[in-house]
């Protein structure tokens, strides 16, 4: 028996039907190294154009609501500081804030000031981060990367000497703050911000004027006012959109009514305009620190009626939120009495805003999405908790 | 003019590059196991347990409350409470800790098991160079291998041993004062076994 030769199709012929009515869907990630962590996009190709794109977390998920409900409400805070690992400080603050407000605790004058201090130079630290690895993915391999981690670097210094850990801060309690500032800190925080406007010059005549920069970025992965506001999309984000939202403003927690600061917003909401509001907002944060280390008091660290142990608020409901340097991250408690929180939940921005990155991905190849979700600037710690 | 930009930029790593040469400030980096930074005060990796005194068991003060065990977040602290009972510095019965284990593996190094400490007896180390080559027994650190003298956390965290000691003599004298005019009573009635903590 004889069957029909089955015609090979050759390799021309095999380049021009792809890419004509094939879609192809490809795993970007888990283990991608711009995917800054463990996430995974599944994205359908036409060609190089993305047509859908879908995101799928979950790798680094460690029970973090779960765990909180059953340990007491101390031991959470140490579990904050690993929700985005960037900025503990501001986690530690959302946190203690939504404690404070369901146990009725007053945070003395000086440990707010300390408490702007840190949460601003963790702005700094998160932004000099971002715009860094922002650059690396668009192909900078190493540079800027470089000269954004050796300013962070000295603020991390900064927070060691305060808090003993670079990174696990572990600093603010319900009611204040841990401890009180060690010798010589102010000093050297001062000549850190003091110096810091030199790196941000340096790094705009790096980048803000830099002809590839610019083609990668203008145009590219555009959000829509109306869009980011129907998403919940909060942070620099939202603002690069052009709608004026900063919780620092909005909800005035903690002291930040007191400091005179202006709110970046953006106009196209494309890449270049989320990397420009985050140069800008450093700037404005710059502007924070100088009024607090120069207004900051002497005075008590801790609410006197803050307990450390056997802490039990009475029963009720509580939601503390912040700016944080992704957006905004809420805690949200809810007591019956006991030392446990009954129900715990965080408001993860990374998570929020990661929504709508199908919409802004949708048309742009694959190189530009991945400077796309680098903008978005999310951390999986908070994204998967 | 297009280019313009570009050629901004690389100035600028050009200065940063030969400026490394003759700026000790631009030069961030140092070779690590040669050269070393010295550590801030406040830094924190293990806990330890604090000891008086000349013997590493005896004068442990730990006197297994228990509560580190029960606040320590991930769990890594497994305490079993003695049979008998030992006088600690004040010269007051107390319980000993008859196993002190801490999983290093598990520990995340919060210092919540030092906040929560009514008697000051466990403290946050700061050596880091811990590696092992066996990850079970290696890493499970018993009460032995737990015990550091007090001269120690002296060393390391100068200032917030000599507060701590400051407290332990308050509450010494305190104690001293309290059981001068009825000697015999001390013995009998108890008093407060958190003297120490307000």
């Amino acid at each position: 028996m004889t069957t029909a030769p089955v015609k090979e199709a050759t390799h021309d012929e095999r380049a021009a039907g792809c890419g004509q009515d094939e879609l192809l869907e490809i795993a970007l990630g888990p283990h991608h190294p711009s995917t800054h962590g463990v996430f995974r996009m599944d994205v359908v190709l036409d060609g190089e154009r993305v047509v859908k794109l879908k995101p799928v977390f979950g790798y680094l998920h460690r029970n973090h609501e779960k765990i909180a409900e059953s340990a007491s409400y101390l031991a959470s805070m140490p579990y904050t500081d690993r929700l985005d690992y960037i900025c503990s400080l501001t986690n530690n603050w959302a946190y203690a804030l939504a404690v404070e407000k369901l146990a009725g605790l007053q945070v003395p004058e000086r440990a707010e000031y300390i408490r702007v201090i840190t949460a601003e130079l963790t702005r700094l630290v998160n932004h000099t981060a971002t715009i860094g690895f922002l650059t690396q993915e668009m192909g900078a391999s190493g540079t800027p990367l470089m000269y954004a981690f050796r300013e962070r670097e000295k603020i991390l210094d900064l927070f060691e000497s305060l808090t003993g850990s670079r990174m696990m801060c572990n600093y603010m309690r319900f009611g204040g703050c841990r401890v009180e500032l060690p010798a010589g800190w102010l000093e050297q925080t001062k000549k850190v911000v003091e110096e810091f406007p030199r790196f941000l010059d340096e790094y705009e005549q790096l980048l803000t004027g830099n002809e590839i920069f610019m083609a990668r970025a203008q145009g590219v992965g555009i959000l829509k006012k109306d869009l980011a506001i129907d998403a919940g999309v909060t942070g620099p984000m939202l603002r690069a959109s052009g709608v004026n939202y900063d919780i620092r403003k909005v909800d005035k927690y903690g002291i930040y009514d007191r400091f005179d600061f202006k709110i970046p917003l953006g106009e196209h909401g494309d890449v270049y305009d989320r990397y420009m509001v985050r140069m800008l907002e450093m700037r404005e944060s710059l502007k924070i620190l100088h009024q607090a280390l120069r207004d900051l008091p002497q005075g008590p660290l801790m609410d006197p009626k803050a307990k450390i142990r056997g802490f039990r608020p009475k029963p009720g409901e509580a939601y503390g939120r912040i700016e944080a340097p992704k957006g905004e991250l809420g805690f949200y408690l809810i007591s019956d009495g006991s030392p446990n929180p009954y129900r715990y939940r965080v408001r993860p921005p990374s998570l929020i805003n990661l929504t709508v990155l199908e919409d802004m991905c949708r048309g742009y190849s694959i190189a530009d999405t991945i400077v796309i979700f680098g903008t978005v600037d999310i951390v999986l710690g908070e994204v998967d908790r | 003019m297009l280019g313009e930009g570009i050629l901004k930029g690389l100035a600028e790593t050009a200065r940063n590059f030969f400026g490394s040469f003759v700026s000790k400030e631009r030069l961030t980096t140092v070779q690590f196991p040669e050269e070393r930074l010295p550590q801030p005060e406040a830094a924190r990796n293990f806990p330890f347990l604090v000891y008086d005194g000349d013997d590493s068991q005896a004068g442990l003060r730990c006197v297994a409350c228990q509560i580190c065990e029960k606040e320590c977040p991930p769990k890594c602290i497994f305490i079993q409470k003695s049979s008998d009972k030992k006088p600690d510095y004040i010269g007051k019965q107390q319980f000993y800790p008859a196993v002190f284990n801490i999983d290093v593996s598990v520990c995340m190094s919060c210092q919540i098991c030092v906040e929560v400490c009514p008697f000051d007896a466990i403290e946050m180390d700061n050596a880091f160079e811990l590696s092992t080559t066996d990850r079970f027994r290696g890493l499970l650190w018993s009460r032995e291998q737990l015990a550091k003298p007090n001269s120690y956390f002296h060393n390391i965290h100068p200032a917030t041993a000599a507060e701590v000691d400051e407290r332990l003599a308050e509450a010494k004298a305190r104690a001293e004062a309290k059981a001068k005019p009825t000697v015999a009573a001390s013995t009998t009635s108890q008093p407060d076994s958190q003297t120490t903590t307000s």
